[in-house]
């Protein structure tokens, strides 16, 4: 289980604290997919950060009682210098994995070959992404967290990472967040939407796309 | 405490060492690189340091008002700078670049700080070490009278210099003057801090505020641990150990509070 009880985040700006959103209540049971959808800026991505460890909340607490993975889909963690086997050892280093074990992996779904063993800073934006995914697969979770779609590479590549993500982790819990509803319907069982600094959890998908078209509008 | 809670115990400092190990290996690598003596610079950049210092003030026949040999002299006076001057110009402004890397979980803010903390030390120590040898060995040195002393003022030094790091680490999380200031600082306590000067050979008022300064106390601790009967040394180890404790203290709460409020790029 993973457990956010009534948590609140609030950031410091040069006008004082802001609020993201407060009384956030929400439990993910093992197995479960759960889609956040808000709109940009309504503080999915810290919600996720939050839930990741990454960030602490303002109050409130969290409960992890399975394992959870960093926000995936994201590349930024790459030191440029590094060659893209350096950055595999390092997140294996953090997690306790042994890195050897699992460059075959790396080779074999990133595509990138030769590539591997140059600084990062030579690789294509479309290069890093399936590095920064292939090495996401690396480690295993109880429940992974995807921050917005994870459009990697042409189609073929993407629909190999729906295929490592979705099918052959089928059995973890998943937090997506995204701002479309399509992309939640498709991978989610269960919904909730972040808006007006609050989180509102809907008893179904369509309940809880609903609510999210009336937001949108309402805001438009 | 409980059994669970030393296993829990246990447990965090098996991923405290690994954190700080990944860190560690990821800042040699992109620091030194696989180029040419690739790590070796750790060492041999502040070697080259303390060499040159020697060189120069041996030609120029520096006054140090001392029957010390100048070369003995510049060791363990510009060592001993390197040590806690370059711990605190790592750390400040030390998290920006490192922010997408708490994206992990187990990586904190002190976990930064303590991997580049361990390799400058490291390299000042390793350094400070291989010229002795080299000096003693030459001839240039005798060898120091009490090495337990050099090691437990080295010891007290790096102690201050942990702290300075850490503290101006983290404050320059919250204010850009840190790091304006810090290398103003650094440049002008030089000269104050014992490398150049022993503090016997100073008026006595020069001696009353120069020993309101940390370093001068682990420098001429250290100096007469080396050279002991040759030189009469004056410190307070109590001094320079409260003083350490009071900037550790100071430290560790200011990086509890930027710890908190960093946000992952």
């Amino acid at each position: 289980m993973i457990r956010l009880v009534d948590v609140s985040k609030y950031y410091r700006t040069r006008l004082g604290s802001t609020k993201v959103f407060e009384g956030v209540n929400l439990t993910i049971a093992p197995g479960e997919r759960i889609g956040i959808l808000g709109r940009n800026g309504a503080g999915k991505s810290t919600m996720i950060r939050l839930v990741s460890g990454a960030e602490r909340p303002t109050s409130g607490r969290i409960e992890r009682e399975m394992s959870v993975s960093w926000p995936l889909a994201f590349g930024g963690a790459f030191q440029g210098t590094l060659t893209g086997l350096d950055n595999l050892r390092f997140i294996c280093r953090i997690y306790g994995v042994e890195p050897e074990d699992k460059i075959a992996f790396l080779e074999e779904f990133s595509e990138l070959g030769i590539y591997l063993r140059e600084p990062v800073r030579s690789y294509s934006s479309g290069m890093r992404a399936r590095l920064a995914f292939a090495i996401s697969m690396v480690i295993e979770f109880d429940c992974f967290l995807i921050d917005e779609i994870i459009a990697v590479g042409d189609a073929r590549f993407h629909n190999k990472c729906n295929y490592e993500l979705f099918e052959k982790r089928g059995d973890r819990a998943m937090i997506i967040v995204s701002h479309d509803p399509g992309y939640i319907r498709e991978h989610c069982s269960r919904s909730a939407v972040i808006s007006g600094g609050r989180l509102h959890v809907s008893p179904t998908l369509d309940e809880a796309f609903d609510f999210y078209q009336r937001e949108t509008a309402l805001a438009a | 405490m409980t059994s669970a809670g030393v296993r829990q115990l246990f447990r965090s400092s098996a991923i405290e060492w690994r954190v700080v190990y990944a860190l560690l290996m990821r800042e040699i690598l992109t620091r030194f690189g696989r180029h040419n003596i690739g790590f070796l610079w750790l060492f041999v950049e502040p070697m080259m340091f303390t060499l040159g210092v020697t060189t120069l003030w041996t030609i120029t026949k520096s006054i140090h008002g001392s029957s010390l040999p100048i070369a003995a002299f510049a060791l363990t006076g510009y060592s001993t700078v390197l040590l806690w001057r370059n711990m605190p110009a790592r750390c400040i402004g030390a998290i920006e670049p490192n922010l997408s890397l708490m994206y992990h979980r187990n990586v904190k803010v002190i976990d930064i700080f303590l991997a580049r903390l361990i390799l400058e030390a490291g390299g000042a120590t390793i350094s400070f070490a291989v010229l002795s040898v080299i000096f003693i060995a030459t001839g240039l040195v005798d060898p120091p009278e009490d090495v337990l002393q050099v090691i437990g003022g080295w010891l007290m030094t790096a102690w201050f210099g942990f702290s300075l790091a850490l503290f101006l680490g983290s404050l320059s999380q919250e204010s850009e003057l840190v790091e304006k200031l810090w290398h103003p600082a650094a440049y002008l306590l030089f000269p104050l801090s014992g490398a150049a000067f022993l503090v016997d050979t100073l008026p006595p008022v020069a001696q009353h505020y120069l020993l309101y300064l940390p370093m001068v106390h682990g420098t001429e601790y250290i100096r007469e641990g080396y050279f002991g009967s040759r030189i009469r040394a004056h410190y307070d180890l109590g001094y320079i150990a409260f003083f350490n404790a009071l900037l550790l203290f100071a430290a560790l709460a200011k990086l509890r509070k930027i710890s908190r409020e960093v946000i992952p790029e």
